[in-house]
């Protein structure tokens, strides 16, 4: 039931804002899951989106700035059983943790990670992000950015993720749908939400968004790496959103033999073999 | 022929030539026979070439540290002879192959005795290859101080045992070369003898690293994060090797700020959580340690120090962090602080911040160094029979946790300790939040004034809680000694070498030591008690800044002048330690 999230909290993002989208959306896959409040735990980074930890009634850990990707990791290690939801910015993606988005996705841990990307620091009040477009004048880039965009689906596809998806906080009943999918996934799913920022971002605004994506159709080739780059390098006049790759392949935990049996946080302590560890150093 | 008490006995060659092995391997034959044996090494920063030395001094009686000096000096190339002649004692022998350069008695500014043997032509003999050279000059060496060779025999057969009976055997043969080769060429041997003991308790060999590593293991360490890096690469190595057989996972992450936050994830899991760094990667992990503060989440972090500043002498030894450990990160939370002496010490304070570390949910430090790190030392095995009893601090039981939807996890208590329930989260109810913004008691992000001050006054409770359990500070040696001398960490085993070395000169009443192993809390009463009723007080630290004499000042009013450092990325000597404290008259 949508209501078992609720806290006693109404969310302070301003009216309008794109993290309403993705809150709704993410409350919906959960519900369409199955999922109560303490069937799964959510990773939040440091951003707008972060505040969804007072609006989302669920086990959770509010980590820093950048760091969600390996708090999600701990967890997953500690009791694989448990489902993670990484909910982050693009600052933490790509801005202070954009090595740790790498590593998470080489390792295919299994782990579910919303990225909102509205291109601009919403919470600091309006500075450039890594995905803003070149050109794109902010209060730390009074004249235009310099530099080219990060492009969020490319790297995660190079970086190994087996899920990488585009969706748009605009798109409810979209963005829920691809939100159950990845968290369907077995191993690292990766989906970029295009999150329009009313107050500091006035070109990629709902109407821009809605003008220029398009949704990846069922001739696209899911399975094709090659074909996935190829779409996710497309950015104008068109920009495609959906599933741009998923493969199966073994999970982080899978491979790790101390998991096989339980979970690490249900084995006993201390272990049993201590006395013949000290007799190895006799 | 004269008893000896102890022998300090130099291996260097070039590295990558398997000087820290031979090293290794001496320590354990002699423990085996039931002597005290220890090394320290001394290495660059480099995988091949560069010179690698590894002294082992043995001894008939509890060492704690070397001297630098070689009573036997293994040379296995000519650079050894000119680095270390001047570390000769009088009397002592040189092995070394005359069929790869030359020696000669006046290349020693004291008299020695040259034993010339030719591993390299005795290795081939044995079907042996230029890294085998060490170990026929290892039983030529046995040979000269007339060692029990089976003790060396079983050392190789379980070095060597895993990768069969060949390898065992070709190993023992050459060992034996060198043996029998020094038998029979140099029948007078090394003048004086230091054999087998008639009593044999069983010892292990193990460095610092190892020692950490057992008693986390032995606390139910379930996850360790660990970038490599000197000096606790040995750690990494031994928890990674014993991981799979053990029961918890290892994981080597991408950087040290995702080690300490791969950590705080597995114990916010529920899991007992380790990482182990130097200075620089801690200084990646600053912000993370504050994370586990704010959120009361217990991590164990293992800090063995190495020279700094950047990337300094990275394969040296320092006591130059203790201001940074106590000082690193955005603000004020409590963290227990515990610095280790000895293996012992090392096995058990780490056990110990375990429990500290879950009953005061806040992050703990072990803090060490390269040369308690990386030195081998015999250890009785019975020392280490008695695990700590693991303690897991005020928990709620699964239905505890479940009797309501959401859980105050922060519940304002008198001791600022809230119950928290393990494992988590994965139970049915008892929701909650760790948040990394101030929060209320569910952990729901706040702002309010009342509210932000009640949170701090919590956690700041803690440290006041963990006072009430802060043993007293030891002091080893004559309580009216003239001198006592204060320290922490692994200056410990040196001091104690110089007092047993001036005991033995009838100067057993000159100095006393004053140990603090538990820094923060700090032993404040009973410090405050020994400094106040001593007669000359000396901090001694290996680092430039006296931080331990600053940190006494603050706990204890008592101020420190006199002082002895040393900041070369060497340990301290006792002959150094004797001759410093002769300057204060």
């Amino acid at each position: 039931m949508l209501n078992d999230f609720k806290t006693a909290f109404m969310p302070n993002w301003c009216p309008g804002c794109g993290d309403f989208g993705i809150w709704g959306s993410l409350k919906n896959a959960l519900v369409e899951k199955g999922w109560g409040p303490t069937d799964f735990c959510m990773v939040y980074g440091i951003g707008c989106h972060g505040h969804m930890v007072n609006f989302l009634k669920s086990y959770a850990i509010e980590t820093l700035h950048g760091r969600p990707i390996p708090v999600a990791q701990g967890i997953r290690l500690a009791n694989h059983k448990l489902p993670v939801v990484i909910v982050a910015g693009d600052g933490d993606t790509f801005g202070e943790g954009t090595n740790h988005l790498v590593h998470i996705a080489r390792r295919n841990v299994q782990a579910t990670m919303i990225v909102h990307d509205n291109q601009v620091y919403g919470l600091t009040t309006g500075q450039t992000a890594p995905t803003a477009q070149k050109g794109f004048k902010t209060k730390s880039t009074p004249s235009g950015v310099l530099e080219d965009p990060v492009n969020p689906v490319a790297i995660a596809l190079a970086a190994g993720a087996t899920f990488v998806a585009r969706g748009f906080a605009g798109d409810i009943p979209g963005l829920t749908k691809l939100i159950v999918q990845a968290l369907s996934h077995k191993g690292f799913a990766f989906v970029d939400v295009f999150q329009p920022c009313v107050t500091f971002n006035h070109v990629n605004t709902y109407a821009w968004y809605r003008e220029h994506i398009y949704s990846l159709g069922a001739e696209h080739d899911v399975t094709n790496r090659a074909s996935a780059f190829e779409k996710a390098l497309e950015w104008g006049p068109r920009v495609p959103t959906g599933i741009f790759y998923q493969v199966e392949k073994p999970t982080y935990e899978d491979q790790t033999p101390q998991l096989i049996k339980e979970v690490l946080v249900e084995q006993t302590l201390p272990p049993q073999n201590l006395t013949s560890l000290m007799e190895e150093l006799v | 022929m004269a008893e000896l008490t102890s022998l300090h006995i130099k291996v260097g060659g070039e590295a990558g030539f398997g000087i820290m092995a031979s090293g290794l391997l001496l320590v354990r034959t002699f423990s085996r026979g039931g002597l005290k044996a220890i090394t320290i090494n001394d290495y660059p920063s480099l995988i091949r070439g560069g010179h690698n030395v590894i002294l082992v001094k043995v001894a008939n009686h509890d060492i704690f540290a070397t001297d630098d000096i070689a009573d036997i000096l293994i040379a296995l190339n000519r650079e050894t002879i000119d680095l270390h002649k001047n570390e000769m004692t009088a009397g002592g022998a040189v092995v070394f192959d005359p069929e790869s350069f030359s020696v000669v008695t006046t290349d020693f500014p004291k008299a020695v005795t040259l034993v010339p043997v030719p591993l390299m032509r005795l290795a081939k003999e044995q079907q042996g290859d230029v890294l085998m050279r060490n170990t026929v000059a290892l039983g030529a060496t046995l040979a000269l101080i007339d060692y029990d060779f089976s003790f060396l025999e079983s050392v190789i057969r379980d070095q060597f045992g895993r990768k069969g009976e060949e390898v065992v055997t070709k190993n023992v043969n050459l060992a034996r070369a060198g043996y029998d080769f020094v038998k029979k060429n140099f029948p007078q041997g090394y003048p004086r003898k230091l054999g087998p003991q008639p009593v044999k308790p069983k010892q292990m060999v193990l460095t610092g690293n190892e020692a950490v590593g057992l008693g986390a293991v032995a606390a139910g360490m379930k996850f360790f994060a660990a970038y490599p890096m000197t000096p606790i690469n040995g750690l990494l190595y031994y928890l990674a090797g014993i991981a799979e057989k053990t029961g918890f996972v290892y994981k080597q992450p991408e950087d040290e700020i995702s080690g300490i936050n791969m950590a705080i994830g597995a114990s916010f899991a529920g899991a007992r959580s380790m990482v182990a760094t130097s200075g620089g990667g801690f200084c990646l992990m600053t912000e993370g340690v504050s994370l586990a503060g704010m959120i009361e989440q217990p991590v164990v972090v293992i800090y063995g120090q190495r020279p700094g500043p950047a990337t300094g002498l990275p394969t040296w030894t320092t006591q130059g962090d203790l201001h940074f450990v106590l000082n690193a990160s955005q603000g004020e939370f409590p963290r227990l602080v515990l610095a280790p002496g000895d293996m012992e010490e090392a096995y058990y304070l780490t056990g110990i911040a375990f429990n500290l570390a879950e009953k005061y949910q806040t992050p703990t430090f072990v803090l060490v160094d390269k040369y308690i790190c990386e030195s081998y030392f015999s250890v009785d095995l019975a020392k280490m029979q008695n695990p700590v009893k693991i303690e897991r601090g005020k928990l709620l039981k699964p239905e505890e946790q479940a009797q309501e939807m959401e859980l105050k996890r922060y519940l304002l208590t008198d001791d600022g300790i809230s119950p928290r329930p393990l494992p988590i989260p994965g139970n049915k109810g008892g929701i909650f939040h760790a948040n990394s913004d101030e929060h209320d008691e569910y952990g729901y992000s706040i702002e309010e004034a009342h509210l932000t001050k009640a949170m701090i006054e919590k956690r700041m409770k803690k440290m006041a809680e963990a006072q009430k359990e802060v043993p007293d500070a030891t002091l080893y040696g004559e309580a009216d000694a003239e001198h006592t001398l204060v320290g922490w960490g692994s200056t410990k085993g040196v001091v104690l070498e110089a007092m047993r070395q001036l005991t033995e000169a009838g100067q057993g009443k000159l100095v006393n030591y004053l140990h603090i192993a538990w820094v923060n809390p700090f032993p404040v009463e009973s410090v405050k008690r020994i400094l106040s009723s001593a007669k000359h007080i000396i901090d001694i630290e290996g680092n430039h800044n006296s931080p331990m004499a600053d940190w006494i000042l603050l706990k204890t009013g008592i101020a420190i002048k006199d002082r002895i450092n040393k900041y070369d990325g060497r340990p301290f000597f006792p002959a150094e330690i004797i001759t410093e404290i002769s300057k204060f008259k």
